[in-house]
């Protein structure tokens, strides 16, 4: 598979280096910005674009990778995760390409960056006015696993009729006593349309609601846009008797004592030792800057050293 | 001061007089070649109508187009919605003909796979309408659910279990349940027991003719197999090459038959 750090890698001097601002062309950046704009004056409504090849797989979030390339500007800050993690090789790949089509600054602090491009999480750490969140979708339409019919789906969405997606959760309680939906847990968007948060885990979900940032979601094989404008009721789908619960970690995290945040598991050596650490890494790395130290972390100072 | 109506009570006294559904006029054309033609009836609140013919004859044309599941070429259908008030189908807003279609009608389907959700469990399709319609409470829509599973001769136990574990049987009672749980009062029947072994359609009819007599329904089912017509319906029309040839009182019909073709229908029937 030839990842765009392939192509770096071959050719130094490569013709990338002579692509458009961002990649795209600039005909193409009006015509998603264009979609962008519609989808945040309709929120959770699914804008088709004209989804354009990109030099990655479609896996790699080629999707989202459009929306960050129409709405950069030279004065941007780029962060990217994949899960919570900004060292992973799909987020290191498209920071380094964005790098080097925008010339970009990036970075790795939510604090810092102005928009960030992620394909699971939500970042732990308070989004701010002005900063924008972009989401690699991969099946934008929530509706699509018990009505597979296009036509159907879109009059669904335009006459509201959402019954379906409770089916889905009937489904879930009634296999596993509740529901057990975890990832990609469907919203309802200002009251009106039922949004999939692409593959994000409903821990995330309430991070949605009323977010001071702008969120925005490109499906690049499906070519469709959605949005969430800044401060926008987001609501997760339930039943009376089976409320919408986040999933709970009974612990925090072993290297910097964060609560209440998204735990991955790590293995630490061969004899099935591991932990559970932030999924968040920049969250992880401010908190021990700052001093706090998990049951297996050790202090700042001493790790510096 | 009791001579004073309010508009709900008018609208319950309009409900008692009129009837549910009126078809006038009624044609369907495919180009030049005709699916129904000039076609004018009457279904009163609680009757059974079975429109009888042979394959081409234009009955489920007719029935798809009475249904809104296929436009008309020309004719009105008037359907009494439940406030009384009576609607040309054809002019309605797509978001309420479609809420129509899964609140006060149903649509049985002679292959159950074309009325259910295959891959979701049964009370998920037992459940599915009334959660089309707002209901979200889990555990009364699993009360309904399991309900009207009995009420259609389906264990509880099988609840959970898709339809694709179901016989042909009990998918086709599956269907009928799923339909009536929002107590429709006008259900549509496109050869129901249709590839139906005949010791399951039996089964089948006596359920139906129960529940229908049982919730007053109303029902236009669409058969050619006349021995179904006599067993369900109150009155029966017959149709041929798109028009309809008799009509009348069931028992009447079917034992003393006017028009030729019917005869000849009849006593087809009666060599079987
Ligand atoms: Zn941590």
């Amino acid at each position: 598979m030839s990842t765009i750090l392939d192509l770096m890698a071959e050719q130094p001097s490569s013709d990338l280096a002579h692509y458009n601002f961002a990649y795209l062309d600039e005909q193409t950046k009006r015509m998603i910005r264009r979609a962008i704009l519609k989808a945040i004056a309709v929120p959770g409504y699914q804008v088709p674009f004209g989804s354009r090849e990109m030099p990655m797989p479609y896996g790699w979030g080629t999707g989202g990778v459009q929306v960050t390339a129409s709405i950069l500007g030279a004065e941007d800050v780029l962060k990217v995760i994949d899960q919570g993690a900004d060292d992973t090789t799909n987020a290191v790949s498209i920071r380094k390409f964005f790098e080097h089509v925008a010339g970009v600054k990036t970075t790795t602090s939510t604090e810092e960056a102005t928009v960030i491009q992620t394909r699971h999480r939500i970042p732990e750490r308070p989004l701010e006015p002005g900063q924008t969140i972009v989401f690699q979708v991969p099946i934008p339409e929530p509706l699509r696993f018990l009505e597979p019919r296009e036509t159907e789906t879109r009059a669904m969405h335009a006459l509201e009729e959402y019954g379906l997606m409770h089916v889905k959760l009937y489904e879930d309680i009634a296999r596993h006593g509740h529901i057990a939906t975890t990832y990609a847990y469907p919203v309802k968007v200002a009251g009106r349309y039922v949004m999939d948060p692409s593959p994000t885990p409903k821990f995330d979900n309430p991070k949605m609601h009323r977010n001071a940032a702008l969120q925005l979601y490109g499906a690049g094989r499906e070519a469709r846009i959605y949005a969430i404008p800044p401060y926008t009721e987001v609501v997760s789908l339930d039943f009376e008797d089976h409320p919408f619960e986040v999933n709970r970690f009974d612990r925090p995290c072993a290297l910097c004592g964060a609560e209440n945040v998204y735990l991955d598991e790590v293995v630490t050596d061969d004899a099935g030792g591991r932990m559970f650490v932030c999924s968040d890494t920049d969250n992880c790395e401010s908190r021990r800057a700052d001093g706090h130290v998990g049951e297996m972390g050790v202090p700042a100072a001493e790790a510096a050293e | 001061m009791n001579q004073q109506l309010s508009t709900d009570e008018r609208a319950r006294m309009a409900a008692h007089d009129g009837p549910l559904l009126s078809v006038r006029d009624l044609t369907k054309r495919y180009g030049q070649r005709i699916g129904c033609d000039d076609i004018s009836f009457d279904v009163w609140p609680g009757e059974v109508l079975a429109i009888v013919g042979e394959s081409g004859s234009g009955k489920t044309t007719l029935l798809n187009c009475i249904s809104t599941r296929l436009p008309a070429t020309s004719g009105t259908v008037t359907y009494q919605m439940r406030d009384g008030q009576p609607r040309n189908l054809f002019e309605m807003e797509e978001a309420e003909r479609r809420h129509l279609l899964r609140t006060d009608w149903g649509f049985v389907h002679q292959n159950p796979a074309d009325g259910l959700r295959m891959t979701v469990s049964a009370g998920a399709n037992v459940g599915e309408r009334l959660m089309a319609v707002g209901n979200r409470h889990y555990g009364q829509i699993r009360e309904t659910a399991t309900d009207w599973l009995s009420r259609v001769e389906i264990m509880a136990e099988r609840i959970d279990d898709q339809p694709r574990a179901f016989s042909g049987g009990m998918r086709q009672r599956l269907q009928i349940a799923r339909n009536l749980v929002t107590a429709p009062r006008l259900v549509f029947m496109d050869e129901p027991t249709g590839g139906l072994d005949v010791s399951v359609q039996a089964r089948l009819l006596d359920l139906l003719r129960g529940l229908v007599a049982d919730l007053g329904l109303a029902v236009i089912i669409v058969t050619h197999d006349l021995a179904v017509a006599r067993l369900l319906s109150d009155r029966i029309m017959v149709m041929k090459d798109g028009h309809v040839i008799e009509t009348g009182l069931t028992d009447r019909v079917l034992d003393d038959p006017q028009a030729p073709y019917t005869q000849l229908l009849v006593s087809s029937i009666l060599q079987v």
